[in-house]
């Protein structure tokens, strides 16, 4: 077939395309990624009994602003990633941002503690469990995210999977918090960091071979 | 190429809305770009210029409701082009991919290229090989330009599954070019 009979082929009968196909996309998935993943928190974890108590301290919802702004990050970087020769813009300093912010809060925090006191500021008593619990309520978000840029047309396909996976890890870390007790900044700048980046790495190992278009 | 740019995006966006006409003078217009920018890229090869010209605008095609009017349109092209580009020159390997000019994205759309040469890989006969649920719809409505209820009625699939066959015996098509290297 030469170019100009493709080209009118293609042409042919093409209808209408509804606008905003990434948004609609990536409102399923991430609809259905984080109701999945929620339930799997509620079934297997279960929410902390004293969330109630726990919402009344500010180290709570510096907590949730952490994962919730670190999944806005990224869910900003996996959209624009999954269309071609779009910009990333303001998504990495949003994610470095919250990383910073964190890390400047932990500071603070061992800052004013004694010495004695640095070893459970960091560990907390689930260090052990956290990453990988973070990691296994990323997964419905995982698949659901995949789907929506398989749909789509990412280009980078190693930092599309990789920001896929960190989508995944982050909305994990955000559902996670409803169960997790610890509200030590120092523990939340790295082991939910650890915690999200699991995903991410997943997701920048298999992105070339699962987004391929 | 600001008016270039312009005027392309408008074609394209009018396509998008469901003007066929516009639409094909977008892919006319853009498969001489495109022709031109893979010329250059594939300094070594020149027998591949026009498969992967093809192969580019299928996926354009194909890839087409990831465009937002609001970005460039050279961006989004490039982007598209830079892909397959990249894609078919990994297949010959790494040395490949470093010997040849790839970026660059501004100057899409300063050259044009109308002569076109014949794809090594035809389109025609990768069609044959579909399963009729997409080759039959194809066949239909985008080769002899039947309205989608009209080949509902000649080949007994509903019409969603008519629209169903052409997307995605589209995308096939996309695929077996690319494994077909």
């Amino acid at each position: 077939m030469k170019t100009d009979e493709l080209v009118t082929m293609l042409a042919t009968g093409a209808a209408a395309v509804p606008p905003r196909a990434a948004a609609t996309r990536y409102a399923l998935a991430m609809g259905w990624g984080a109701f999945a993943a929620t339930l799997l928190m509620a079934l297997t974890l279960g929410v902390r009994p004293d969330i109630a108590e726990a919402a009344l301290r500010p180290m709570f919802w510096a907590k949730v602003g952490y994962a919730g702004a670190l999944t806005a990050g990224s869910l900003v970087a996996a959209i624009r990633l999954s269309r071609p020769g779009a910009a990333l813009a303001a998504a990495p300093s949003l994610l470095a941002a919250a990383v910073l912010a964190m890390w400047a809060l932990a500071a603070i925090t061992l800052g004013r503690a004694p010495r004695e006191q640095w070893e459970p500021l960091l560990l907390g008593d689930t260090w052990r469990t956290c990453p990988f619990l973070i990691a296994m309520l990323s997964a419905p978000v995982f698949a659901a995210v995949l789907w929506a840029m398989q749909g789509l047309a990412p280009t980078r396909l190693r930092l599309a999977g990789g920001a896929a996976g960190l989508l995944a890890g982050t909305t994990g870390a955000l559902v996670y918090s409803l169960h997790c007790p610890e509200l030590a900044a120092p523990f939340l700048g790295v082991w939910y960091l650890i915690g999200m980046l699991i995903p991410a790495a997943v997701g920048a190992l298999l992105g070339p071979r699962l987004l391929r278009w | 190429m600001a008016g270039t740019e312009e005027r392309l995006r408008d074609l394209l966006v009018r396509g998008l809305a469901g003007e066929a006409a516009a639409y094909h003078a977008f892919l006319a217009e853009l498969s001489a770009h495109l022709r031109a920018f893979v010329r250059k890229r594939l300094v070594r090869t020149p027998d591949d210029v026009e498969d992967i010209v093809q192969e580019s605008l299928l996926a354009v095609h194909n890839q087409r409701h990831t465009y937002d009017a609001d970005q460039p349109l050279t961006a989004w092209v490039h982007a598209i082009a830079r892909y397959k580009l990249v894609d078919h020159l990994r297949r010959g390997g790494a040395a490949r991919l470093a010997s040849e000019p790839l970026d660059e994205a501004t100057e899409l759309f300063h050259a044009t290229d109308d002569a076109a040469a014949e794809a090594r890989r035809d389109i025609g006969k990768l069609l044959e090989a579909l399963p009729d649920r997409q080759r039959l719809p194809i066949v239909h409505v985008k080769l002899e330009g039947r309205s989608v209820v009209e080949t509902s009625r000649l080949t007994g699939l509903s019409e969603s599954a008519v629209k169903i066959g052409v997307h995605r015996g589209l995308k096939a098509l996309a695929a077996k070019l690319r494994e077909g290297r």
